[in-house]
């Protein structure tokens, strides 16, 4: 625990009792209060990530028990185990659970966590705000299961296509749930994701450059700002949405002029980015993963960065591949068929960055390290299929089969959840100060990759021979049940492989090994502080000199003259990182709870009467009066009136 | 510890504009409420495809006098905004609060002038068909921004008038200010699409 970056920091005896005056200085003012008050009301980047990451993690296996479900139910064929309109909520709700609870939230939340720590300051820039997110993703999530457990849980698809979602054909509450979600998560990932742009961009160590920054780093920035402006789209088509069932509006009416393509169109220009915003962290994970065990920077830095801001762009010009059925002008088909076979061109450029990463270093074969190298694999392959399926006239025999179910798996969970599963089981020992079992960490990647490949290769052969998706069941002579026995096999031990992963983890939290600063001789500086780090992050922040500043030889100063009487952070200029001010940031506070209470309510209320919006604002309006009410300022920052 | 510290003890603790990261936020606020105001914008465009006559037969076209009014209230308003934003660096207290007082009034203003267009100047209800629903969520949403802000405004001379006041409330007055500029601006392309459009495109 050295108060300078690099390995050869020594202290005078003196500095090191400074430090420590300092560091119980700085503990008092960080720390979060104990208890459940503490609980409600933290204000720490920490403790608000590993919330997050657990509560998307119980989403995870509600969701992970709804595809078990389905995967019972197509086991044989003319199933009766579950009949069609439960069906229709289990996949509505595993979509919906696993894209909207599950995926999107993990990623910021380990965002959040890391960011902070990677860039060498204490805290992120909103820590209420901050708060605040995670309250309105909770309540979003039990809002939806607790309407599934009451058998209103929606029921039209993760994405509600109209008109089956309009008032004529689905009365009743579902699809007004479902709209709801969409309100709560928007809100959520839109909070974290400004709170991630402006942390990176103002936060910054001093000589943390662009240029400098990590590439996990990086990949946060451009999911943030995909967040930021793919969000929006889904905002404005589900209020539409719910404006149609409950005020009669006719934004998809056709009768009235309205258009069910908008939906489709609004929909996809939020749900194409969605993947990328899903898929980009997790690039983040890999590199810094693959350099990691390499024991070398990643080849082609300025190469990666590129290729994930051209992601970030391109990925908003694909939304149209999602409607090749819908009879759209082939010229703007062909446009969005080149766009799409366009992306694969920075996909490509990462991929290879990652093998030649690795075919010049000095691999060290860990378990993190096999997680990343399972995602490359599986990610080819999911993009290989991407491709075929850009094409229109093979996407028209595809369309709505199992072929597009298997591809999209093996993006999501080949490119997604393979390196999440690496990341937990790489920064574990950061988290939580212990380290995962090496051999659990082999054998759990092991089962899920056989696992996984045996529950959804075959998904590509049924979509082939014509297996619909979202169907309850199928016929006992569709030549249909050998492909689906071996995929609900290949889920029995995919859940295993889950299970053991699971299992190591709560080994590692009770028994593992001491960690120590930096287990794994990686490069960024959240291995430059204890495990778990202090509520205060570093003692004194550090300085950075170049893209990984653990492995450089020179020793760099650190940072000091930021107050410790108050949670005072330093403001660096958005490009190079040069100290600009010194900034207090806000402390714990139970109003971003009690405001998230009220905007629930707001929104609950919505499911019934428009005047919900109106109890949510003026509920809102009061407990945001008090999150803003000046109380108790040091002294040093109040002003007395100069007229 | 002379030799291996970056002694920042010595930087200001308060700071305007893209220094700040306040400011920051704002604008994330400001592209997320920009882009929905877009995509709405591109909805009507959308929308307009499938009628033969925009607005609908039975549909006046949108009255042009509450709007125009509205478009006159928000322009000007900047201009008081504008002074605010000067007063609040120099870190004055009472002007920035009765700044902030004309500024609630202004939003005020600009919100019965909507009131008023919603009332009669649109000339159809939400659910008559798509059209209404388009413009009424058009102007809507803006109203909702302009209400946001003025209650931001009123809040922030609340706390200005009662006290204890910090520096970072000048901040705050600035990024008012720069949100309402937002606000104020957006209102241009909004008014065009809806009032100007249909008459001239």
């Amino acid at each position: 625990m050295s108060s300078t970056v690099g390995p050869t920091s020594t202290l005078a005896p003196g500095e090191a009792a400074r430090e420590t005056l300092d560091r119980a200085a700085l503990e008092r003012v960080w720390s979060t209060p104990p208890g459940f008050l503490g609980w409600l009301t933290s204000a720490s980047h920490k403790s608000v990530a590993l919330r997050y990451i657990v509560t998307a993690f119980g989403f995870f296996a509600l969701g992970g028990v709804l595809a078990a479900l389905m995967r019972l139910q197509l086991t044989r064929p003319e199933s009766r185990l579950i009949g069609p309109d439960l069906y229709n909520q289990i996949f509505t709700m595993h979509g919906s659970t696993m894209m909207f609870l599950f995926a999107v939230p993990v990623m910021e939340a380990f965002g959040i966590y890391l960011v902070p720590l990677m860039i060498g300051t204490r805290n992120v820039a909103f820590p209420r705000m901050n708060n605040f997110g995670y309250w309105i993703y909770l309540f979003g999530g039990l809002m939806l299961w607790t309407a599934f457990a009451l058998d209103i849980g929606p029921d039209t698809g993760w994405f509600a296509y109209v008109p089956l979602s309009g008032p004529a054909y689905s009365p009743g509450k579902r699809v007004d749930i479902w709209a709801q979600l969409i309100t709560f998560t928007e809100i959520a990932a839109l909070v974290a994701a400004v709170e991630l742009i402006v942390t990176t961009l103002k936060m910054r160590c001093p000589g943390m450059s662009l240029n400098r920054m990590p590439l996990f780093v990086w990949a946060m920035l451009v999911t943030a700002f995909m967040v930021i402006f793919a969000m929006p789209a889904i905002m404005v088509a589900s209020t539409m949405l719910a404006m149609d069932r409950l005020v009669d509006t006719h934004f998809f009416n056709p009768a009235e002029g309205g258009d069910a393509l908008l939906w489709q169109h609004l929909f996809w220009f939020f749900g194409h980015p969605e993947v990328y915003i899903i898929f980009i962290p997790a690039t983040g994970f890999v590199s810094t993963i693959v350099s990691t065990f390499a024991r070398r920077r990643i080849v082609g830095y300025p190469a990666m960065v590129l290729a994930l801001i051209a992601t970030g762009f391109l990925g908003f010009s694909l939304w149209v591949h999602h409607m090749f059925a819908v009879g759209l002008p082939q010229l703007g088909e062909a446009f969005f068929t080149a766009a799409s076979m366009m992306i694969a061109i920075p996909s490509g450029i990462q991929v290879f960055c990652w093998l030649a990463t690795l075919r010049g270093g000095r691999i060290v074969m860990r378990a993190p390290l096999l997680w990343a190298l399972g995602f490359i694999a599986l990610f080819v392959i999911g993009g290989l299929t991407g491709v075929m399926t850009a094409a229109v006239p093979l996407d028209l025999q595809l369309h709505d089969t199992y072929f597009v179910v298997a591809h999209f798996h093996y993006v999501l969970i080949g490119g997604a959840l393979f390196p999440l599963l690496g990341a937990v089981l790489f920064w574990l020992p950061k988290m939580c100060g212990r380290m995962p079992d090496e051999r659990l960490g082999r054998v759990s990647f092991w089962i899920t990759f056989v696992g996984f490949n045996l529950t959804f290769f075959p998904m590509h052969l049924l979509g082939l021979g014509g297996m619909p998706r979202r169907v309850y069941t199928y016929a006992r002579d569709a030549g249909l049940t050998t492909g689906n026995v071996v995929a609900s096999a290949g889920a029995v031990v995919l859940t295993a492989g889950i299970l053991v992963f699971l299992a190591n983890v709560a080994w590692t939290l009770r028994r593992g090994a001491p960690a120590g600063d930096d287990p794994w001789g990686a490069e960024t500086l959240e291995w430059a502080t204890a495990s778990p780090p202090p509520s205060y992050n570093f003692a004194y922040l550090p300085t950075v000199d170049g893209q990984a500043p653990l492995w450089s030889t020179q020793e760099r100063p650190v940072v000091t003259g930021l107050r410790t009487d108050v949670r005072e952070v330093l403001i660096t200029d958005g490009v190079d990182a040069t100290p600009d001010h010194r900034h207090r940031l806000d402390g714990a506070s139970v109003w971003p709870f009690l405001t998230a209470v009220a905007a629930t309510i707001g929104v609950v209320t919505a499911l019934f009467t428009p005047w919900g919006v109106t109890i949510g604002s003026l509920l809102a309006l009061v407990t945001l009066t008090g999150w803003f009410w000046p109380r108790g300022a040091p002294a040093h920052e109040t002003v007395e009136q100069r007229p | 510890m002379s030799q291996r510290a970056l002694d920042v003890s010595a930087l200001p603790t308060i700071a305007y504009g893209p220094r700040a990261s306040i400011w920051w936020g704002v604008l994330g606020l400001v592209a997320i409420e920009g882009s929905a105001l877009a995509i709405v914008g591109v909805s009507y465009l959308y929308l307009r495809q499938n009628f033969v006559a925009w607005p609908p037969p039975g549909t006046p076209l949108p009255a042009l006098g509450a709007a125009t009014g509205d478009l006159v209230v928000l322009l000007a308003s900047i201009v008081p905004m504008a002074i605010v934003d000067r007063l609040a660096r120099a870190e004055r207290r009472r002007p920035v609060a009765i700044g902030l007082g004309v500024m609630v009034l202004l939003g005020l203003a600009s919100l019965a002038l909507r009131a008023l267009q919603f009332a009669g100047a649109l000339g159809c209800r939400w659910d008559s068909h798509a059209y209404g629903s388009v413009v009424w969520t058009l102007l809507g949403m803006h109203a909702a921004h302009v209400l946001t802000s003025t209650l931001e405004n009123a809040l922030l001379m609340a706390v200005l008038v009662v006290g204890p006041v910090e520096r970072k409330d000048f901040v705050d007055a600035h990024v008012n200010a720069f949100y309402w500029y937002f606000i104020a601006a957006v209102w241009v392309p909004t008014y065009a699409l809806v009032y100007l459009a249909p008459r001239f495109l």
